[in-house]
């Protein structure tokens, strides 16, 4: 015979069972739907993407030792340095083609940075001083600093390698009239020639490049 | 009275001693770019600087059979910096300087005066653009080299371009860069190497160049100057 306080004791330890599972099941489900709660459902945002736009390139064409215009749309970084590093690596992609018309080996990797300076007037001592965020520099010079790689892969002869500076200058002339100046670097430091010919411890003058005065005549 | 009378035969004595007018010597430089430890362009066992060098050899040959004075700034394979070609150019005060150079890249011969813009001769000239002076007298070259290159069939570009040596020069000055042949002009499977490398066509080259050199001689008397 079981005694009484035994059976009751019985009941309440399996009703305290009862309600503390039931408990623990709401807690886990509640803990559950909070998890839930915090974690970010929504699908990844896309990367933005520069807005296509059109720029303008000037191919050299070693055959006839010209330039000739190319528009195309590419997508350019706001940063005015970058967007001219972004157009003069798309003109060196077309020269590394197989079957590009003015050969040179690097594409758009050969170029490292691109720097926009202004050049200073005769009314100031540094052109800087005079530039504000509405009023930008009447002119700017643009510092191309190649990877050594490029040079040292370039091919040599005076005509392929001033097809390279100039068509450089009248690219740069072409997307950014306010560039009248562009000076050549090889990693960071002044270099003598591109690849034994072309004079590359000179300021050009982008209105050298132009075709009717340039080389290509 | 004794006075005027030494003074006159010192006049007639300076009369009969002063020789006749000289004529003008005509000198040309010839510029074998690169050498020693500059190859140049080179692609296998083709260099530029020795391509330049025989250039300028054959060449020297064949104006100095026409009677023309040649300064080489090179005759061997020897390292020579700018300035000392430049100096070498400016000192025989020559009617022409001839900067040759060659490549693999394009085609034909390519004709290059220098891309300062012209301006007035003075006493002293600055060194890196004292081409200046003679810009229009080697456009004036170039346009004489560029005649008879094509009077020999042979494809020529003219063009300007920034190089120091030519740019240092006081003289009418021009580089000649030597490309291979037109493809359409080399024999069928010719490589640019071999185009370059080809006896004959280095020869044609070389004759085309002292022709239009003679024809500068002529131009050069015909202007009365040491300079035309």
């Amino acid at each position: 015979m079981i005694p009484r306080y035994q059976t009751i004791l019985f009941f309440v330890l399996l009703a305290a069972s009862i309600i503390m599972g039931a408990l623990l099941w709401q807690l886990r489900n509640r803990e559950h739907q909070r998890l839930l709660q915090g974690e970010q459902t929504t699908p990844t945002k896309a990367p933005e993407v520069a807005k296509a736009e059109q720029a303008t390139l000037m191919v050299a064409n070693d055959s006839d030792d010209s330039l000739s215009t190319r528009a195309l749309s590419l997508p350019l970084p706001p940063s005015p340095g970058e967007r001219a590093r972004a157009i003069l690596g798309r003109l060196l992609d077309l020269y590394a083609a197989s079957d590009a018309a003015h050969p040179v080996p690097g594409g758009a990797a050969s170029i490292a940075q691109v720097f926009l300076l202004p050049v200073p007037t005769a009314g100031s001592a540094s052109g800087a001083a005079s530039q504000t965020e509405n009023n930008p520099p009447a002119a700017e010079m643009a510092v191309v600093n190649f990877n050594g790689s490029f040079a040292s892969n370039h091919p040599s002869g005076i005509e392929t390698e001033s097809l390279t500076v100039l068509s450089i200058c009248a690219t740069l002339h072409a997307n950014f009239p306010r560039i009248t100046e562009v000076r050549f670097l090889v990693d960071g430091q002044e270099h003598e020639t591109l690849a034994g010919h072309a004079d590359l411890t000179r300021t050009y003058l982008t209105t050298e490049a132009l075709p009717a005065q340039g080389a290509a005549q | 009275m004794l006075i005027a009378c030494f003074a006159a035969m010192a006049s007639v004595s300076a009369a009969a001693q002063a020789p006749a007018a000289p004529t003008p010597r005509f000198v040309v430089v010839l510029d074998a770019a690169h050498g020693g430890t500059d190859s140049g362009g080179h692609s296998g066992s083709w260099t530029e600087k020795s391509f330049t060098l025989a250039l300028s050899v054959r060449l020297r040959s064949l104006l100095t059979a026409r009677g023309i004075s040649v300064v080489t700034t090179r005759e061997s394979d020897a390292t020579l910096l700018t300035e000392r070609r430049t100096e070498i150019a400016n000192h025989a005060n020559a009617q022409a300087c001839l900067d040759l150079h060659a490549s693999l890249s394009g085609q034909g011969i390519h004709l290059f005066a220098s891309s300062l813009a012209p301006a007035a001769p003075a006493r002293f000239e600055p060194w890196r653009t004292a081409q200046a002076a003679s810009i229009t007298h080697s456009l004036a070259l170039a346009g004489v080299l560029n005649a008879a290159l094509q009077h020999a069939s042979m494809s020529v570009t003219l063009g300007r371009t920034a190089l120091p040596a030519v740019d240092s020069m006081t003289c009418p000055a021009v580089a000649v860069e030597i490309a291979p042949e037109a493809t359409g002009a080399r024999p069928q499977g010719e490589s640019a190497t071999d185009s370059l490398n080809d006896p004959a066509y280095q020869a044609r080259v070389a004759e085309a160049l002292a022709a239009a050199l003679v024809e500068w001689r002529a131009e050069a008397g015909h202007l009365g100057g040491s300079q035309p």
